[in-house]
């Protein structure tokens, strides 16, 4: 295999690589060896501490499947809601009148360089001052505030991006032949940049699914990450367990997102059907110097 | 009107944001860069091995990685970290550790997407000039690698320090946990949260606006 970075190997390559993995793997066998020695000393590889996830649906029904629940619902309301509120604020920072540019790209960089975890925080303030939410629905309320405000800037920027990465002949087409403004964007330029999108948006999704973690973390809010804590009460503080658990649903659903997105830009790559580039989010990120990549 | 300001120490909280984000940024800058030579080398192993270390540590919540730090490794396996019984430090040291295991993914990610900007092309005509394969590294491939990775770098340090705000999970008095403790106090609600969205733009703003430039300046034209 040649690279830009070496070239096909010949013997003596051959046989370096042979003497790195073998010590390389001496290592991971160290490693591992240590991380279950030290889980033994302490019990932590004791059946009675793993058992309620492998015999029985009871953790799954009572803590895992209502915390997933919740994870999904907050996640699903916030792509919901961010995804019209970051177009109209991507096409609204695209404006040709300065009063609306401006302050749509205030909004946006404001929002975006501001943690999640401080706008959860003050939505959750903010409903409990000014608003009649029942105390049970405000911590739902303050995660899907708090991921909609961030989302739908960098949603934003990711539409705006993708009407960027159009050609400019496919707008000064669109007026040459007598369109108005609504319609240039509304019937020629977004349906093209909705597919060179949506890699990028399922990326995000990502990012919101990860973020509702901090929900249970810190505004009680009970999902999937909560329901770990709750369940590692419950069974005799197996920790270990009940988060290697929890990790690996996590790791399940966002890696299944992870690889449905590279497929799509894959795909999108290869049909070529429309004339704009396709927008990995890694693209994004590079598009405007100032932005807050997917993390 | 900011006179509650003087009961809480907001000068020391954002001092540990800023350790906490200089701490994992060196530190995720190590890890991610022996990463990302092991994703790119020649040695299949260690391929495989940096792939699933990116693929699995990046789709997990870093709130997830950073409580787990606390109640597993250090409650429950009882790791310090050198910290002692002072549970200050050890929290610190494990937020920091959670937010360094978590970020090197993105920055092996970075690296590796500077490298392959670089065309397979400029390799293959450095070779064919007869220069070596430390050479070819060091003259032609890394010099626009890294070139091409300081954008991306700098969109995953802008995002280490908002992550820093998950150390809160885990009491790290940094900035999020104070701002929670003075509107719990204070009836001040959005007075407290303008300023603490005010030191957050002051320590993002600037960090995207100048590597950005530097980015942009020392960016290979293609």
């Amino acid at each position: 295999m040649s690279s830009v970075l070496y070239d096909a190997q010949g013997p003596r390559a051959k046989r370096r690589n042979v003497l790195f993995t073998v010590v390389f793997l001496v290592a991971l066998a160290a490693l591992l060896w240590w991380v279950i020695s030290t889980l033994n000393d302490k019990g932590q590889l004791e059946w009675a501490l793993w058992k309620p996830f492998f015999t029985g649906t009871e953790a799954w029904s009572t803590y895992i499947w209502p915390g997933l629940q919740n994870t999904l619902k907050a996640a699903v309301l916030a792509v919901v809601i961010a995804l019209p509120l970051g177009a109209a604020l991507g096409i609204a920072r695209l404006s040709d009148h300065q009063w609306v540019r401006v302050p749509a790209a205030i909004v946006v960089e404001f929002f975006r360089s501001i943690p999640v975890l401080v706008l959860m925080i003050f939505g959750l303030a903010l409903f409990a001052e000014y608003t009649d939410v029942s105390s049970d629905d405000r911590p739902l309320y303050a995660v899907v505030t708090g991921l909609v405000l961030y989302n739908a800037s960098v949603l934003a920027e990711i539409v705006r991006s993708g009407i960027l990465s159009l050609p400019k002949g496919q707008a000064e087409g669109a007026m040459a032949i007598g369109l108005r403004k609504g319609q240039v964007m509304r019937l020629i330029l977004l349906p093209q940049a909705v597919t060179a999108m949506l890699p990028a948006i399922v990326s995000q999704l990502v990012v919101i699914l990860k973020d509702t973690a901090l929900g249970g973390a810190i505004l009680t809010f009970p999902e999937l990450l909560a329901s770990a804590n709750t369940m590692s009460g419950y069974y005799g503080a197996n920790v270990i367990a009940s988060y290697t658990v929890v990790a690996v649903i996590y790791i399940a659903l966002n890696f299944a997102l992870t690889s449905f997105a590279s497929w799509l830009e894959r795909r999108l790559r290869r049909a070529k059907k429309s004339t704009g580039a396709v927008l990995s989010a890694d693209d994004v990120e590079t598009a405007d110097a100032g932005t807050v990549g997917k993390i | 009107m900011f006179d509650f300001l003087q009961d809480y120490d907001l000068a020391g909280a954002v001092w540990t944001t800023v350790q906490l984000a200089v701490l994992s940024a060196v530190g995720s800058l190590i890890w991610g860069t022996m990463l990302a030579a092991m994703r790119v080398g020649p040695v299949p192993l260690m391929r495989a091995f940096g792939t699933a270390y990116v693929n699995i540590v990046r789709n997990i919540p870093l709130t997830v990685i950073i409580l787990f730090a606390s109640l597993g490794l250090s409650q429950t396996l009882g790791v310090t970290l050198g910290g002692g019984n002072d549970f200050e430090t050890i929290n610190f040291r494990l937020a920091v550790l959670g937010l360094i295991l978590y970020t090197s993914s993105f920055v092996c990610e970075a690296l590796r997407s500077g490298i392959n900007t670089v065309p397979v092309g400029q390799a293959e005509a450095a070779r064919a000039l007869g220069l070596s394969f430390g050479q070819v590294l060091r003259l032609v491939v890394l010099p626009q690698a890294f070139r091409s990775s300081v954008v991306p770098l700098a969109n995953v340090l802008i995002a280490l320090i908002k992550n820093t705000t998950v150390a809160a999970a885990i009491g790290v008095a940094e900035t999020a946990l104070l701002m929670k403790e003075m509107i719990e106090n204070e009836a001040q609600l959005l007075l407290i949260s303008a300023v603490i969205a005010l030191v957050f733009v002051v320590l993002t703003l600037p960090t995207g606006l100048i590597l950005g430039w530097v980015g942009k300046k020392v960016a290979v034209k293609r």
